[in-house]
């Protein structure tokens, strides 16, 4: 029989023993030593392990151990002739006892559920023939083979084969991917396409997948600062509870001489000595509040990141990557005369280039015309001009101002945001393509929030001013700088945060690869959607496995739910044990009601933190 | 050294708290976290006496928390 099993029994067989025993004293009228050792009988048999526990913490010198002092509550309400109070002592605080570790390992245990990425087995290829093993067992170099409906066990590269992926548990993307000979995979990733080989490239703890599970389940090692306060706190509390209750023990007694009355409330002084409520409660709110946020794709590092992220009221962002897609489009299109050769044109100079711009314009043609040219001309790149395109004696120009500027050409120049290609032959002026960066489809509705909450919203990018203050305006930014230098956005970050009120607290979101600095100067690095990435993990202290920004308000909701619940949970406790103390002092109630508070207030305390993991969807 | 290691079975939330009080007044032991919710200590010795330190560690755990299991140190 299990210990809890066990424990729970000896319990209910205690309270139906205590209740038989208030019947027959009341019916059969026994004689009070009868009744006296039936209850010493219960009372041993309930709390013979309490009571052992609580002396040999005695002998260690631990006299505010609470089994000792539960063992002289309950003792003391047999001296004065309060037995059935002695036993309710003993059987309610193992009540609560049981239900703090059937819910400690509730949580325990639905943490590890959470998060279901975690490969069982792996199925290793030796001399043609499959064994299944543990993951951690495979090395770099082994061959393994996934078959459809399997997890992808370890980080890896396709040596034959090709199949889909069902990513969505590492990246919330619900498209599945193709991929083939050649491309790595990551673990924790299902195969539901066809069988494919793979070679493995990383040993199992290195693996994508262990270092998610490793940092979920180690969040909370890191104690916050609530957690601190609530330790220290319950270093004085006992003392304190213990030494009243002596004093109401003694002090009334020896000037009202009513010896009997001041025991008994002192007693129940004893009864809320503990501090369980408040000491578990704390730790189990943030610790479910993490688990809670895994579950929706958000990797917090430490139970105090969740403490700052309630607070959070700084966002900063990056641009690329973060607020835009990075991939451009040709978004305008003017051309003074013959739109068709203007178009021809702009594909002419830029259908050999590989610079995203260039291949935005090839695209935007090639969707617009049907398109058979052949001329074959010479193409030059003039790095942060343009291009120029020569055949015989023609000359094509497709580029921004200065590089008209460098050929002399007579233009109208327009200040549209965006960047601006014109296209010129021969001296002549034609047009323009305007091009953008493409907002995420989320970027809006997530700043929109932001801002209704009155949060600052800032940018921080190397591109452009007109290009930065464009997509400010869009979305409805409070400030942005624009044209940082590679170690400017760090030097940005590091003015902000020294002039920010102390209240303040500022999240940076970052790709997690290329600014890795800021990242870890904020006071909350927040990496999102590069999850296959070991520098995104390092150095962020929240990662979005997921790349959607909406995380962030999923992740403050989550934050302000768990710190909420945290002082529900301080308040309550503490308000109510006051409440009995001062009840018990003046004597307007009883043991009866001071264990049932005591223990009451646990439960619920408990189960309060527990409601933390729960997410609305 | 700085070691993560496994502690099962302790009482409660306030026993890991005084089992840290108490292993962090130990001489040679430099930092030390003990989180109930992970059954997990990180601790930091002193590498010259770390087998002294560990004796007094178990010794610590005796007194406070006998029926606790310190895995892996």
């Amino acid at each position: 029989m299990k210990t809890s099993t066990k424990k729970l029994l000896q319990i209910i067989i205690s309270a139906i023993l205590s209740v038989i025993i208030v019947l027959l004293e009341h019916f059969l009228k026994l004689n009070d030593i009868i009744v006296l050792i039936l209850y010493l009988i219960v009372y041993i048999f309930l709390s013979y392990k309490i009571i052992f526990k609580a002396f040999r913490n005695l002998f260690h010198g631990e006299f505010l151990d609470e089994n000792f002092l539960m063992t002289i509550a309950s003792i003391g309400a047999f001296v004065i002739g309060e037995h059935i109070e002695g036993i309710v002592v003993m059987l309610f605080y193992q009540i609560g006892e049981l239900f703090e570790a059937y819910a400690v390992k509730k949580s325990r245990r639905d943490i590890t559920n959470l998060m279901d990425i975690k490969p069982q087995t792996a199925t290793k290829i030796i001399d043609g023939k499959e064994i299944v093993t543990d993951p951690m067992m495979i090395a770099i170099g082994d061959t393994l083979v996934v078959k459809v409906g399997e997890k992808i066990p370890l980080d890896g590269k396709i040596i034959k084969g090709n199949t889909e992926l069902d990513t969505s548990s590492l990246t919330g993307e619900a498209v599945p991917i193709f991929v083939e000979e050649g491309n790595d995979v990551l673990a924790g990733t299902i195969n539901i396409g066809k069988v494919i080989y793979l070679k493995v490239t990383k040993e199992y703890n290195d693996s994508t997948v262990a270092k998610i599970l490793d940092l979920v389940e180690n969040a909370s090692n890191r104690k916050t600062k609530t957690e601190n306060f609530i330790s220290r706190f319950a270093k004085y509390y006992t003392p304190i509870v213990v030494g009243l209750a002596v004093l109401l023990a003694i002090v009334p007694s020896i000037i009202t001489k009513d010896y009997q009355t001041w025991i008994y409330r002192a007693l129940s002084f004893l009864v809320v000595s503990c501090p369980c409520a408040l000491v578990i409660s704390v730790p189990l709110s943030f610790f479910s509040g993490v688990g809670a946020a895994s579950k929706c794709g958000i990797l917090i590092k430490g139970t105090n990141y969740l403490e700052l992220l309630a607070k959070a009221n700084i966002f900063v962002f990056d641009k690329t990557g973060t607020l835009t897609k990075g991939n451009f489009e040709v978004e305008d299109v003017y051309s003074r005369e013959n739109t068709e050769e203007m178009l021809k044109l702009g594909w002419i100079a830029e259908a050999k280039s590989n610079h995203p711009i260039a291949k935005s314009i090839v695209k935007y043609v090639e969707s617009h015309l049907d398109l058979d040219l052949k001329d074959e001309f010479a193409i030059e790149e003039i790095p942060g001009k343009g291009i120029i395109a020569k055949k015989d004696n023609d000359l094509i120009l497709a580029g921004n101002d200065k590089l008209l500027d460098m050929y002399h050409i007579a233009y109208q120049k327009c200040s549209f945001a965006g960047t601006i290609i014109y296209i010129v032959k021969n001296k002549q002026y034609y047009g323009y393509f305007l091009i953008k960066d493409q907002l995420k489809e989320d970027s809006k509705e997530v700043i929109d929030q932001l801002n209704k909450k009155n949060y600052q919203t800032i940018m921080l990018t190397g591109d452009k001013k007109e290009v930065a203050e464009d997509v400010s305006k869009r979305l409805n930014l409070s400030s942005y700088q624009a044209e940082l230098l590679p170690d400017g956005k760090a030097k940005a970050l590091e003015a902000l945060l020294a002039n920010k009120s102390k209240k303040d607290i500022v999240a940076y979101f970052g790709d997690g690869i290329n600014d890795a600095p800021v990242l870890m100067l904020a006071d909350i690095g927040i990496s999102m959607g590069n999850i296959g990435s070991d520098s995104a993990i390092e150095a962020s202290d929240v990662v979005f496995m997921y790349d959607k920004l909406t995380s962030i308000i999923e992740a403050k909701k989550i934050a302000k739910k768990t710190m909420r619940i945290v002082y529900e949970n301080i308040i309550m406790s503490l308000g109510i044990k006051v409440i009995v103390l001062l009840l018990s002092a003046f004597g307007i109630t009883n043991i009866w009601l001071a264990i049932f508070a005591d223990v009451g207030v646990c439960i619920l305390a408990i189960l309060n933190a527990m409601r933390a993991m729960k997410i609305k969807k | 050294m700085k070691k993560v290691v496994k502690i099962i079975d302790i009482d409660c939330a306030n026993c890991a708290n005084k089992l840290e009080a108490a292993i962090a007044k130990i001489e040679g032991v430099k930092e030390v976290s003990i989180n109930f919710m992970n059954e997990k200590m990180i601790i930091d010795i002193d590498d010259n006496i770390y087998d002294n330190v560990v004796e007094k560690i178990n010794k610590t755990k005796k007194k406070l928390e006998p029926d606790c299991q310190i895995i892996g140190l």
